[in-house]
């Protein structure tokens, strides 16, 4: 079956097409060149005067696992103001902050949105996540396997085991959790809490394996590149939250010695301690800093107001915060000398100092970073808000009047320690398809996806220009998932399931499960094979399947 | 993987290795199995009491009844659909079963309008109010493995209920940070005739127990807590234990590096202990000021961890949830399985019970439908009765364990006639 997308206005940045009338032909879920004589177009949609991306992609999304799953049971009141009834094509659920399964999938296809990945994925609890993923409907899903709190790792690094060791770990850990990528979340922060260390900063030590965070982001970070896993360390760095936290973050860039790196939710991390409130913004540094390290990239984690839940596998951090929790409760987690948790619901305020200014911070981040490529559209969904507000923050980026309008409805003691409304850019169409589309898929390390050249998964969203940039990426008039068309007009007209997107790296799997089934059988409460999730467990039930995208690889060994 | 396919002759006698027990919310996945030509299975390393009844079970029926008369399993399903198919309120409870199983009982329950509630419905609720209201602070067992230097055991001995729970986590004999397990301090605090002997160190040093009436625990956590907010005490006794006792406790709380507060739900079965499980939480939550100290809720049982699990990722909400409108819909009060029936609300339940046949359904005069093990001991004969194959003996699974952050695989380890409960369901739904 042949689809033709005639005439629309495309915009490919993996193509470096940027607004381009074209015609697009789908075959059997692949976008395929021109047909040769005589195919005939089984179906053709009419795009003319309409915008052409692929499918955008959340690179950095609480979808599926442990702490997701508590933010919802212990949220009823977030899903009562928010219930969503049954269709002809959808089955109930509920929606806002921490949304069930269905409604996830739904919405986000609605949006144009065609793979979100789960970027806390513990490896003891892989399995959990990946059954809550194979449960979202139509969006492709990955995780991202969560160490550097983790007992085994922690201890290889103080016998300051040789790297190859240590990569054979980490390859084994995204084996077994059938990852995409490594994240690190507080590295070692989150073992110290539960040795009773309160903080840990990029060069202090653990009180007991005597290691700090910076050794942690060397070893991993070089493992990853070493493995040639395509995403690299993905990290949620010391101190998030705490004011000054910018010279952490500042030094967390250099600390990788030139290996590839992603620091998520940088918002977060970019605080100073200047002014009455010895809060302030540390934007520009952080910009300038990003501007310059070009093996560092980032996403955002805008914060946008009302009502959400955090949810985090940094209980050090959580648990210092959860003072603030609106309403008030808040669960904290040790898990299996493995990592960690900590949900804590949230309210951000405009009239708040605090939160007025995070909201500036995020912002001044996307507008002082130059290269779209290494800065990515998030919210941390759904931890500085729920990713159904991606429109809003697309319009804020792309509309300077709009922006501050808001601006100016701040908290003043936030407006006069912010920048915001003297920066003039406006992010492009162009642009907002590097940071949701193409930049994602290459930063993730999806070969197949974010682009509409010849080969892709044809995983297409088209909207009709408009310039009220938020009704127009809310309601796309089409969305295509590996071909079929699975939303009209902003409303699911088909549900399919996706895949789940994992890498596969070499490695010496008999050298390490040696240490690995001794270490299981004295330490742990379950067996190692146990620890480990089948392909088949993804693919039970036909909610889901596995691929393995391209791995280089180890570029070079050390002696 | 290997450790799925395992099992691929299952007619064949043969010794199985890691076999993971859903008897109980430990979910110890360290036991070995023995299969016997005729398909009988005994467990030959780390048996429990528990482990070897559930393993030892052979099937005495495979056969459907419609009245209790023998019925093909096309029959029986199209019966139980005609039913589900004309009841304005369905009941789906028990739900003994493993996640799989879950994710059909959802399917199943939307598409009938129907409410869902489990067997432990009324003791898990316990623990999910308090999660609920105040949210809490927990671990999990290879934490409490590595980690706990005081134990202190709510209104249970815990063995009753998790019978290799000591053996497995407190009197290990290697931790992971180098601490002489044997010098691990165990307290009991509340509860009656309670077996402690699983409390007594390998070096032989006594637990201490502090006994009093479970319903009295309120007053007696009460007055814990008070002690370590720092507030004045005026009583010097509460519930027969010396408040002095209780200071003693809270001093050895707070001197801690890892305590841990074990409570199970099924327990406290008094009005409102969820009030006691909160001044629990709040236990914890004022020892975290200075230390470290972590609530322990112990449950899993019947596939209840996994059941609420799977409702609160369809659904976003645990059981106690209902389709009966168009959109999910949460009451942990009214949509309890002995208040619907009472109130006469449902007018057909589906009783769910894979894995024990001693779990029955509450007697009941509407339509009723029970499919499950098939050894359940029946005292009165449903409208239908259909058998299922048990997760972890005749279909694998997938179950979570106690804590709610590890689900493990459930192995097949015989050959069956057998359809799963997801066969089951699913039939049904597609004739609705």
């Amino acid at each position: 079956m042949l689809i033709k997308l005639t005439g629309g206005t495309v915009y490919d940045p993996a193509h470096q097409i940027d607004g381009k009338v074209m015609d697009i032909y789908v075959r059997d879920g692949r976008i395929v060149e021109r047909p040769r004589d005589g195919e005939p177009v089984s179906q053709e949609y009419d795009l003319r005067g309409k915008v052409v991306m692929a499918g955008a992609i959340d690179m950095h999304t609480h979808i599926g696992g442990g702490k997701v799953n508590i933010a919802r049971t212990m949220l009823p009141e977030d899903h009562r103001i928010d219930p969503t009834v049954h269709t002809e094509f959808c089955r109930s659920g509920c929606g806002h902050a921490a949304p069930s399964t269905l409604t996830t999938g739904y919405r986000y296809a609605e949006m144009g949105y065609t793979a979100g990945f789960e970027p806390a994925l513990l490896p003891v609890n892989a399995r959990q996540s990946h059954l809550e993923m194979c449960d979202t409907p139509i969006i492709d899903k990955g995780g991202y396997a969560m160490i550097g709190s983790d007992d085994f790792f922690l201890r290889m690094l103080a016998a300051k085991q040789d790297q190859n060791a240590i990569n054979d770990y980490v390859a084994w850990i995204m084996h077994a959790s059938q990852a995409i990528g490594i994240k690190v979340v507080n590295p070692g922060g989150i073992s110290a809490f539960k040795f009773n260390q309160r903080a840990l900063d990029l060069d202090e030590q653990h009180a007991h394996y005597q290691i700090s965070p910076r050794e942690v982001l060397k070893a991993l970070s070089r493992a990853v590149h070493e493995l040639g896993v395509p995403h690299p360390l993905h990290v949620h760095g010391n101190n998030l939250g705490v004011p000054g936290n910018v010279e952490t973050t500042l030094k967390t860039m250099g600390a990788v010695e030139g290996f590839p790196v992603h620091l998520t939710h940088i918002q977060f991390h970019s605080y100073g301690t200047e002014g009455d409130r010895k809060f302030s913004s540390g934007a520009a540094a952080i910009a300038e800093a990003l501007n310059k390290h070009k093996n560092v990239s980032a996403d955002v984690g805008q914060i946008l107001f009302g009502q959400t839940v955090t949810a985090s596998g940094d209980n050090m951090r959580q648990f210092a915060n959860a003072s603030h929790a609106s309403p008030k409760k808040s669960v904290i987690m040790d898990i299996e000398c493995d990592a960690g948790c900590g949900v804590v619901p949230f309210k951000y305020k405009d009239q708040n100092f605090v939160n007025a200014l995070q909201w500036a911070i995020g912002l001044e981040i996307f507008l002082l970073t130059e290269d779209p490529w290494r800065i990515f559209l998030t919210t941390d969904h759904p931890n500085g808000a729920p990713f159904t507000s991606y429109p809003h923050l697309i319009k804020l980026l792309m509309d300077k009047s709009f922006r501050n309008d808001m601006f100016t409805k701040l908290n003043l003691d936030a407006q006069a320690m912010s920048t915001l409304n003297s920066i003039e850019r406006e992010y492009s169409l162009y642009e907002i398809a590097i940071m949701t589309r193409a930049g994602a898929a290459r930063l993730v390390g999806l070969h197949d996806r974010g682009h509409l050249g010849v080969g892709a998964g044809a995983d297409i969203t088209v909207y009709t220009d408009n310039p009220d940039r938020e009704a127009m990426f809310a309601k796309p008039d089409y969305v295509f998932k590996d071909g079929e068309l699975v939303v009209r007009n902003g409303e699911v007209v088909k549900v399919t399931w996706g895949s789940t997107h994992t890498v596969k790296p070499e490695f010496d799997r008999a050298g390490i499960e040696k240490d690995l089934k001794k270490y299981f059988d004295t330490y742990h409460t379950m067996n190692m094979e146990h620890f480990k999730v089948s392909a088949d467990e993804i693919s039970e039930g036909g909610h889901s399947r596995v691929i393995v995208q391209e791995c280089k690889g180890r570029r070079e060994k050390t002696a | 993987m290997e450790h799925l396919s395992q099992a691929i002759d299952l007619s064949s006698p043969g010794t199985i290795e890691a076999v993971t027990c859903p008897a109980c919310g430990l979910l110890c996945d360290d036991l070995s199995v023995e299969r016997h030509a005729d398909g009988a299975l005994k467990v030959v390393k780390n048996p429990c009491a528990k482990g070897v009844k559930f393993f030892q079970y052979i099937p005495k029926t495979t056969q459907a009844r419609i009245n209790g008369k023998p019925a093909d399993l096309q029959a029986a399903i199209a019966k139980a659909t005609e039913i589900l198919g004309g009841a304005k309120h369905p009941l789906l409870s028990g739900l003994g079963t493993d996640i799989q199983g879950m994710r059909a009982v959802m399917n199943l329950a939307e598409k009938s309008g129907a409410t869902i509630d489990h067997m432990n419905g009324k003791s898990s609720m316990r623990n999910l109010l308090v999660m609920q209201n105040s949210g809490w602070q927990i671990t999990t067992l290879t934490e409490v493995k590595n980690r706990v230097d005081l134990l202190l055991v709510v209104g249970t001995d815990i063995v009753s209920y998790f019978s290799r729970f000591f053996e497995r986590n407190i009197w290990n004999p290697e931790s992971m940070f180098g601490q002489d397990t044997s010098s691990r301090e165990v307290v009991y605090l509340g509860g009656r005739d309670l077996d402690t002997s699983h409390g007594v160190s390998p070096k032989g040093v006594k637990p201490t127990v502090l006994p009093c009436d479970v319903a009295q625990l309120p007053e007696v956590l009460g007055v814990l807590r008070a002690i370590l907010l720092g507030k004045k005490v005026i009583a010097t006794e509460v519930a027969g234990i010396q408040v002095a006792d209780l200071a003693k406790l809270a001093e050895r709380l707070q001197a801690a590096k890892y305590s841990v507060v074990a409570w199970t739900a099924s327990a406290l079965d008094f009005p409102h202990a969820e009030l006691a499980i909160q001044n629990i939480v709040g236990i914890v939550d004022k020892l975290n000021a200075t230390t470290r100290s972590s609530g322990l809720p112990l449950s899993g049982s019947e596939g209840d961890v996994g059941a609420y699990n799977t409702s609160s990722w369809i659904s976003g909400y645990p059981f106690r949830m209902s389709y009966r409108n168009d959109y999910p819909d949460y009451e942990p009060h009214h949509y309890a399985t002995d208040r619907l029936l009472a109130e006469g609300q449902v007018d057909a339940i589906v009783w769910i019970s894979s894995f024990n046949p001693a779990r029955l359904p509450p007697a009941s005069k509407i339509a009723n439908i029970v499919i499950g093990h098939p050894n359940l001991e029946l005292e009165t004969e449903p409208d239908i009765f259909i058998p299922v194959a048990v997760p972890g003996i005749e279909t694998k699974g997938i179950q979570f364990r106690s804590d709610s952050s590890v689900a493990l695989p459930l192995k097949q380890l015989r050959a069956t006639d057998l359809p799963t409960l997801g066969d089951v369901l699913s039939a049904i739904e597609a004739g609705l």
